[in-house]
């Protein structure tokens, strides 16, 4: 019986230093116990798929394609008709200035763009449109302050264009930033060149002995 | 009549018994601590064709989870970002880096890179990322503190029990909709708010699915 022990303290022990501890780093798939469906015969976004040929599940959208259900009455945006909206531009082609009709510069609008600016502008452009994100110590070349006359005086549909489709070094956006969203950090980008020029004239006179004026 | 077995054969079966109790308590033991996810998938952190630092991207220079899996907020699925996004700034920071050969192979031809997936949910549960942060469930609820992560690894069990702990109990889990995306804050309930963060689970709606459908479809 006493082997009968010492075997089974062996299994044991083997069985510890085979199988470890929980939590310990490891570079192998996990197991599965019991896999039953884990694995359907079905696609998911980003996988990896054996029969298109190029190995990917995601299917690109052929040229012009619209979704189909909707309508222009129900959904004015859904052919992107508005040139001023979705391009920046006047009927004549150049661009357009001031926001596009349909979007109203609230409070809450500007919340989202400052949200939006932040997540995805701030870290090249500064928290303050100052140029100094957080990339430029790490070797991102000269990226404009937005606090000179030339951005002062540029029109909304010229940002809104520079977002969409980039310009100079700076890549577009208008993969990952809704239309909206793009208008919502243009309105925000005033709202931070404005306060760049605050005199003592915009702060209230019963809160100015706060400020020692 | 001679003997068949020894005199220490009397202590046999009470030996076995002992014996099969230790075993099967041992057996026990060692199912519930390694057939679960907590051991199989906490702590999977394979090498990925490109060593994307988390630690640095989203912790030292404070890039927001959302700048690169910008759909986490409107779709069920959370993207791995397209090589675009990395390029925007590795057209010009490190833009001779080996390292990131991959990426730029890939900006150049459209072939995806291949990530290799760390938490991968069984096909049978449907998970929507949207929901989650939307409500106020931060990343670092289900994934630790990626901003931490110099190498990706899977942190929590993602196991079924886990997901019903939340589920049955969303105002000890839920954070300020600021807070979502950082993953240094605390819940509601950690700073002491735990009532404004039952109100919210009342005012916002927030009823987790127990049934097997809410899940399971």
């Amino acid at each position: 019986m006493r082997y009968v022990w010492l075997a089974f303290l062996f299994v044991v022990v083997a069985a510890l230093s085979v199988l470890g501890f929980r939590g310990s780093l490891s570079t192998r798939p996990p197991l599965e116990v019991f896999p039953d469906m884990d694995h359907q015969a079905k696609y998911k976004p980003q996988q990896e798929s054996r029969f298109f040929a190029d190995g990917r599940t995601d299917r690109p959208l052929p040229a012009n394609v619209v979704p189909r259900g909707r309508s222009v009455e129900a959904d004015p945006m859904y052919l992107a008709a508005d040139d001023h909206m979705f391009r920046g531009k006047t009927a004549t082609g150049e661009f357009a200035r001031g926001f596009p009709e349909g979007l109203e510069v609230s409070h809450e609008f500007l919340a989202r763009g400052r949200n939006r600016y932040e997540m995805f502008c701030a870290p090249c452009h500064g928290r303050t449109g100052d140029g100094n994100g957080i990339t430029k110590q790490y070797g991102m070349g000269a990226t404009p302050t937005y606090h000179d006359d030339r951005i002062r005086t540029m029109a909304e549909g010229e940002i809104y264009n520079t977002l969409t489709n980039g310009k100079n070094t700076m890549m577009g956006y208008g993969d990952r930033l809704a239309v909206t969203d793009r208008w919502a950090i243009v309105a925000y980008l005033r709202a931070l060149q404005r306060a760049q020029q605050g005199t003592v004239d915009d702060v209230k006179p019963a809160n100015r002995p706060e400020l020692g004026l | 009549m001679s003997k068949i077995f020894p005199k220490s054969a009397n202590a046999l079966p009470l030996q076995i018994v002992l014996f099969l109790a230790v075993a099967g308590t041992v057996a026990t033991a060692a199912v519930t601590y390694w057939v679960t996810p907590k051991y199989t998938r906490v702590g999977y952190a394979p090498t990925q064709p490109v060593p994307f630092d988390h630690a640095l991207h989203a912790g030292q220079l404070g890039i927001n989870c959302v700048y690169c899996h910008t759909n986490v907020e409107k779709s069920e699925h959370s993207n791995v970002p397209s090589t675009s996004t990395c390029m925007a700034c590795h057209s010009i920071i490190k833009k001779d880096s080996p390292l990131l050969a991959p990426v730029r192979a890939s900006f150049e031809t459209g072939a995806p890179v291949p990530w290799v997936r760390i938490h991968k949910a069984p096909d049978y549960v449907y998970f929507n990322h949207a929901v989650h942060v939307n409500r106020g469930v931060s990343c670092v609820e289900c994934h630790g503190k990626v901003n931490e992560m110099q190498v990706v690894k899977h942190d929590q069990p993602q196991s079924m029990s886990w997901c019903l702990d939340c589920h049955r109990n969303p105002e000890l889990r839920i954070r300020d909709s600021k807070d979502v995306y950082n993953l240094d804050s605390e819940t509601l309930a950690a700073q002491g708010r735990l009532e404004e963060a039952i109100a919210r689970v009342h005012d916002w709606k927030i009823k987790p699915p127990q049934s097997c459908s809410g899940c399971h479809r």
